[in-house]
């Protein structure tokens, strides 16, 4: 076992036992909290693949980021029925029954069909230590897919014949995308007027239907 | 399956992760908690492509791309799904999803 599969095993360890948590437990605050280990795992995963731009893409934005728009989220609504919501065991049985039957089918169909390349981790490639590949493949400065074939172009073109595949028009497209979401979040989740909230009288006769927490709906 | 880490390894953690996200999404009742399960499964699809971008010379790029867009997609997705939560929030004051049944017919 070299330095990289002790590695791997570490954090694929710490990665599961950390997802598992998250769906174990029943309070939702330490699942924010499990969830920040899951994420931060990942995110080693993808540093011991090589893969350094996503890795610290995958900490910034998703751990610095999505999660701390989760936490929010869960701090603003963490009042006491809501923290811990517990399902009935016949639901968690059902879940836990369809999850085993999920993962072992996945499971036995990866195994028994032995994807291609599943030998030893290959030697990282240098050009991809740095992210000018990545951001050439975005800006379309260079081929994406010179090997794969992938795009429907004629294989026996040279490379500089071809038209260069690129994913610069998936990447505006995630431009405006973003755009769109921070207009539609901010519209969403904006103050609104405050619905009338009057300390509720008591009632006059038993017709009046009352929200239980004052609220008029 | 062999002690030396291969392509399986990393494809058998990201089944483990879609498995887990896929249970949370059905499991909880508070609607953030299902947000948590989206994001494990948007995780485990990461994983996959980029471990494909690792030991599959023709993904050396895309796999990684792919994963880019994802993180950026998913990042959006929690944004807007937190602002329809914490709208619903307001208007209801619970996050059971099992009270949002104003639509049921």
């Amino acid at each position: 076992m070299t330095l990289t599969d002790v590695l791997f095993y570490i954090l694929a360890a710490m990665t599961g036992i950390c997802a598992l948590a998250v769906v174990v437990t029943q309070n939702i605050v330490r699942a924010a909290a499990w969830l920040l280990f899951t994420l931060a795992g990942v995110s080693g995963l993808f540093f011991l693949l090589g893969a350094d731009f996503v890795g610290a893409t995958q900490l910034l934005v998703y751990v610095g980021g999505t999660l701390v728009l989760v936490v929010f989220g869960v701090m603003l609504t963490a009042q006491s029925p809501f923290i811990d919501m517990r399902i009935s065991a016949a639901e968690w049985g059902i879940a836990l029954a369809v999850g085993l039957v999920l993962y072992g089918i996945l499971a036995a169909s990866l195994v028994i069909s032995n994807p291609q390349g599943a030998g030893a981790l290959p030697p990282p490639r240098e050009e991809l230590a740095d992210s000018t590949l990545l951001g050439q493949a975005l800006l379309g400065e260079w081929q994406a897919s010179p090997q794969g074939n992938m795009s429907g172009l004629p294989a026996n073109v040279s490379p500089h014949g071809r038209l260069a595949v690129s994913y610069l028009l998936p990447f505006e497209i995630v431009s405006v995308h973003l755009l769109v979401v921070l207009i539609g979040a901010a519209y969403l989740a904006r103050a609104k007027r405050r619905r009338l909230v009057r300390p509720t009288p008591p009632p006059v006769d038993g017709s009046a239907h009352e929200h239980p927490l004052g609220v008029q709906t | 399956m062999t002690l030396t880490v291969g392509l399986t390894h990393f494809l058998l953690l990201g089944a483990l992760l879609f498995v887990c996200g896929a249970v949370c999404m059905a499991s909880k009742r508070n609607a953030i908690g299902i947000l948590m399960g989206v994001e494990l499964v948007l995780n485990a699809a990461t994983i996959n492509f980029v471990a494909f971008a690792r030991y599959n010379p023709i993904f050396q790029v895309e796999g990684q791309i792919f994963a880019l867009f994802v993180i950026v997609l998913a990042a959006a997705e929690a944004a807007i799904a937190l602002a329809i939560v914490l709208n619903f929030y307001n208007n209801h004051l619970s996050v059971d999803v099992d009270t949002a049944e104003e639509l049921k017919g």
